[in-house]
């Protein structure tokens, strides 16, 4: 037998059987589409509307930052980071945002958290919230009253060209008619005026817990346990978020004459679509086991402090950037043990050890 | 059934093994040159003992065992010694290292064999001797001297011996076979490995995706106290310190050896060698290997003599040369790419796969790490591969020791898994092997310094010591001296006595001008007044000490400046120049008083300028 074999040398393992980044990143999108379909059914068409808009100008942005930055267009677009950005912002922001709220978000959370920090993976800060932070403290009267009233897709909202011309039309008024403060917001101003019994006459909540809100809630947790099923990601972080959310609210809120219950910190506004898609990103979270229970805990805090006694009815943002701080901290004190360790090898390397 | 415990993170890869295990062993034969390399154990290379020219018989000694983690090499068939030089040998480097070249006369043909019979009437040492005279290593892939194993430290007592049948690697079934058809053997060695090390348990790890291996060990072990233990198909519960946790709950501690918790793990072709090396007389110079992938026609086990040329092995095995697409040495997970199919089998060689195309594709492009922690769920040690990554990466060693960088065993899992393509075992083998040459590096620098600071001291020590024996000179000289002020009687004419002197000295110089004839009178008198020569010398000698007196004190001047400035700026000096001030003001003093000493004589003399 001849010696001209022509092998190459690699590195082993030379066996892999990975989910690609990519595959990764889609299986996202997909587990985001039970929460969309019920935003669709009870709020109509703005999210998807927001969506679509928001996953294109995100793809464009970022083709258009690392065309600047002179890389490879395909091989960094084909990872769909981007566009899961994109959707989570379309997911987050309020149905009948105006066009440029949107852009500005998307725009920032590509441009400026993800990509000025080196791209994919370098990235200190959870992009999406990043850019929803910033509209949000920026716009904050298209940020909140530009939620659509929860009608029903078969009921009263506004059809396809009226969202359209509300979200790209330059006049904010033409939807007032469809638009209603978030059920947080609602119960949270009320209640410092009524008892608990007349707060939830507001047609805000409806017959179930927030009218809509639970549903969408329900389906972005259903489509967060799929990911977890799929091992995409772990149940760390969500279980840690919403224990902590719950023990802050039966600790501190629990007569609901006074605060928001439990069920509407759970089942209204964005608890879920945060558990499960927005602070697991895991460029941006803590990494060990322990790390991320510390990591989700704090947001679910945070989430709680904010929205009991902040000025935002919502939290999710905020709760999620100020552990993203947090996050390297977290890593260096909660390293699991080592095997054959007596104990974890944890704080920061010190020089000569 | 005894109780089970699981290590953390592994990974169920596709078996691949069903291609090699449905045949029998088969004997690859003789090729026409075997290649044996001196150095295919951990330690030292061995020591040829053979000529170019000499001829061998089957197990003769050729290499002879060097140091103590050292073992011999033999001859795997009678034949002549062709070479003795540098070879390809299977390495992950891809080097070349010195080898034997043996060509077979097809004979065959026996040397003297050693059995040992009754070996527990012999003392355990001997078997030991006999074991590493035997040439065995750990057959598993790590190529650790047997017998060294099997006489763990003295304050070790080992308490479980257990043999490792888990064969977790995709491909590999040599160990399947070789317990299918040879159980036996195997059984016959591991009961010589009890009696030499004598452990409360014995246990054999198997995985339960080899059911025909498993049955077999069984009926081998009937009526014995050995325990065939059935453990999950998990990768890589066959690493050693994967299959202790799993048989025993504990862990090899970090640094440490198995003996340590008191647990020899050895390979079950280890075992079954050492049987051969004790009933038989035979030594290593054998072994079963694998040999499949998509590139080879009829892939099975065989029983290859060591230093078989890999090539020929696959000629055996119908592979084609052209369907290679890559050629690797052990098995997908941990093995290592062969580029020249020329290299021989040697003790560690379990495993050969000749890829076909598509089949073991190299990783695609590497992508920027998210951090998803897929290798840290997965990572049997309990490591966090992805800040290995960042730390390997961005060259902060320190960082990455921190992260028990020299605690990964390199089994692969984390890039087995890692969705963005990333080459992570890469990068801790250059991580590890950059810590080591800085290590290297520090030790000599360490050398180097503690050099330099023995000679500093030595020379600080000289420079004491000349300190020393100038101070007792000059106190010496203080005590002889005139100028003592606690001697005012004496002073005056000591004075003089001193001035002569150095007058004397300058006369005898050749350009004193004069009269010569005179200075011994001068030396001969001291301390008797003046005498004629003394004063027509006189005035030249005052202008002489005004200037000594003149430099002293600009000295001083210059010597106080320093001081003044030291204290101001709190130099660390501060003290030497003090010192050095109080010299150069008594050396002044002492110009002036010899000066004014000179003075009076001259004016006591008048008689000299006239």
């Amino acid at each position: 037998m001849g010696s001209v074999i022509a092998t190459s040398r690699t590195s082993s393992p030379h066996a892999r059987r990975a989910r690609s980044t990519s595959q990764v990143m889609l299986w996202v999108m997909v587990a985001t589409l039970p929460g969309l379909a019920m935003q669709t059914v009870y709020f109509g068409w703005g999210n998807l509307i927001n969506v679509v808009l928001c996953v294109l100008l995100a793809v464009g942005a970022e083709a258009m930052v690392l065309a600047l930055r002179k890389r490879p267009l395909t091989f960094y677009l084909k990872d769909n980071t981007a566009a899961v950005t994109g959707l989570l912002l379309g997911l987050a922001l309020p149905p009948l945002a105006p066009w440029w709220v949107s852009a500005m978000a998307v725009v920032t959370a590509i441009v400026l958290a993800k990509q000025l920090y080196g791209g994919l993976g370098s990235n200190p800060f959870n992009p999406a919230m990043v850019g929803y932070a910033l509209v949000l403290v920026s716009f904050p009267l298209a940020m909140t009253t530009n939620w659509a009233a929860p009608a029903g897709l078969w009921q009263a909202a506004p059809d396809l060209s009226a969202t359209v011309q509300s979200i790209f039309g330059g006049g904010q008024t033409a939807v007032d008619a469809f638009t209603m403060a978030t059920p947080l917001d609602v119960y949270k101003h009320e209640i410092t005026s009524h008892v608990a019994s007349e707060v939830w006459q507001n047609p805000t909540f409806g017959t179930g817990i927030a009218k809509g809100w639970e549903w969408v809630n329900v389906a972005f947790l259903s489509g967060g346990i799929g990911l977890i099923v799929l091992r995409i990601i772990t149940w760390h972080i969500p279980v840690s978020m919403l224990a902590a959310l719950t023990v802050m609210s039966l600790a501190f809120g629990s007569n609901p004459d006074v605060t928001t219950p439990l069920s509407l910190h759970m089942l209204a506004g964005a608890t879920m679509l945060g558990a499960f898609f927005i602070a697991t990103d895991p460029v941006s979270a803590a990494t060990s086991h322990q790390g991320k229970l510390i990591y989700g805990a704090g947001i679910g805090v945070l989430l709680y402090l904010i929205r009991t006694w902040g000025n935002y009815p919502d939290a999710v943002a905020f709760a999620v950037l100020l552990m993203n701080f947090a996050a390297p901290f977290i890593d260096h004190y909660t390293q699991p043990r080592t095997y054959g360790h007596r104990k974890a090898r944890r704080g920061i390397a010190s020089k000569g050890h | 059934m005894a109780a089970l415990w699981q290590f953390p993170g592994g990974i169920h890869p596709t078996g691949n093994k069903h291609q090699s295990s449905a045949r029998a062993i088969r004997e690859a034969g003789l090729p026409p040159a075997l290649i044996l390399p001196l150095h295919q154990h951990i330690g030292a290379p061995a020591q040829t003992r053979v000529e170019v020219g000499d001829h061998v018989l089957k197990g003769d000694c050729l290499a002879d065992a060097q140091g103590p983690m050292g073992v011999p090499v033999h001859a795997p068939t009678s034949g002549a010694i062709e070479a003795i030089s540098l070879q390809p040998v299977p390495h992950p480097s891809g080097l070349s290292d010195w080898c034997i070249t043996l060509i077979p006369d097809g004979q065959d043909s026996w040397g003297q064999r050693h059995p040992v019979s009754d070996y527990q009437q012999h003392e355990r040492t001997d078997i030991l001797a006999h074991i590493r005279r035997a040439g065995i290593v750990g057959l598993g892939g790590a190529g650790f001297p047997t017998s060294v194993k099997l006489k763990p430290p003295a304050q070790d007592t080992i308490t479980t011996l257990i043999l490792n049948a888990a064969e977790c690697e995709p491909y590999i079934t040599a160990d399947d076979r070789l317990m299918r058809e040879r159980a036996a053997d195997i059984i016959a060695g591991l009961d010589i490995m009890a009696w030499l090390v004598r452990p409360e348990r014995c246990l054999i790890g198997i995985e339960d995706n080899k059911p025909e291996a498993i049955g077999a060990l069984e009926e081998a072990t009937r009526g014995s106290l050995i325990e065939v233990i059935v453990i999950p198909t998990r990768y890589p519960s066959g690493g050693e310190k994967q299959l202790i946790q799993i048989l025993t709950g504990r862990e090899v501690p970090h640094g440490g050896i198995p003996a340590d918790i008191g647990v020899i793990c050895q390979n079950v072709g280890t075992a079954a060698a050492v049987a051969r090396a004790i009933h038989q007389g035979e030594p290593l110079i054998s072994r079963i290997t694998t040999v499949t992938g998509n590139a080879v026609g009829t892939a099975g086990n065989f029983d290859v003599r060591l230093g078989t040329p890999v090539d020929y092995l696959l000629t055996c095995a119908g592979a084609q040369d052209k369907a290679i697409q890559q050629l690797i040495h052990g098995g997908p997970m941990m093995g290592f790419t062969l580029t020249n199919p020329a290299v021989p089998v040697v003790k560690s060689t379990n495993c050969i796969i000749a890829a076909g195309t598509g089949e073991l594709p190299g990783p695609a492009e590497e992508q920027p790490c998210i951090r998803c922690g897929a290798c840290a769920e997965a990572c049997p040690m309990e490591l966090l591969p992805q800040q290995l990554f960042w730390t390997s990466k961005s060259g902060e060693f320190d960082k990455a020791e921190h992260l028990n960088l020299f605690d990964c065993i390199e089994c692969g899992v984390c890039a087995y898994v890692c969705p963005s393509n990333i080459p992570l075992v890469q990068y801790y083998r250059h991580a590890k092997g950059e810590v080591r040459t800085r290590r290297a590096e520090q030790i000599k620098a360490d050398q180097a310094r503690q050099r330099f600071d023995a000679r500093q001291a030595r020379l600080e020590r000289d420079q004491a010591e000349k300190e020393a024996r100038r101070k007792e000179r000059a106190s010496a000289m203080v005590a002889r001296s005139p100028l003592e002020p606690d001697q005012p009687e004496n002073s005056k004419a000591a004075r003089g006595a001193a001035v002569r002197e150095a007058l004397a000295r300058k006369n005898r110089t050749p350009s004193s001008k004069a009269g010569s004839g005179d200075t011994p009178a001068t030396v001969a008198s001291p301390g008797t007044g003046a005498s004629a020569a003394e004063t027509t010398a006189q005035p030249p000698d005052l202008a002489d000490l005004e200037k000594q007196l003149a430099q002293a004190r600009n000295k001083l001047n210059t010597m106080a400046g320093m001081l003044k400035e030291a204290q101001a700026g709190n130099a660390d000096n501060v003290d030497k120049l003090e010192r050095a001030v109080a010299k150069n003001r008594e050396r002044v003093t002492r110009a002036e008083q010899a000066l004014a000493d000179a003075r009076t004589r001259v004016d006591a003399t008048p008689t000299s300028t006239d």
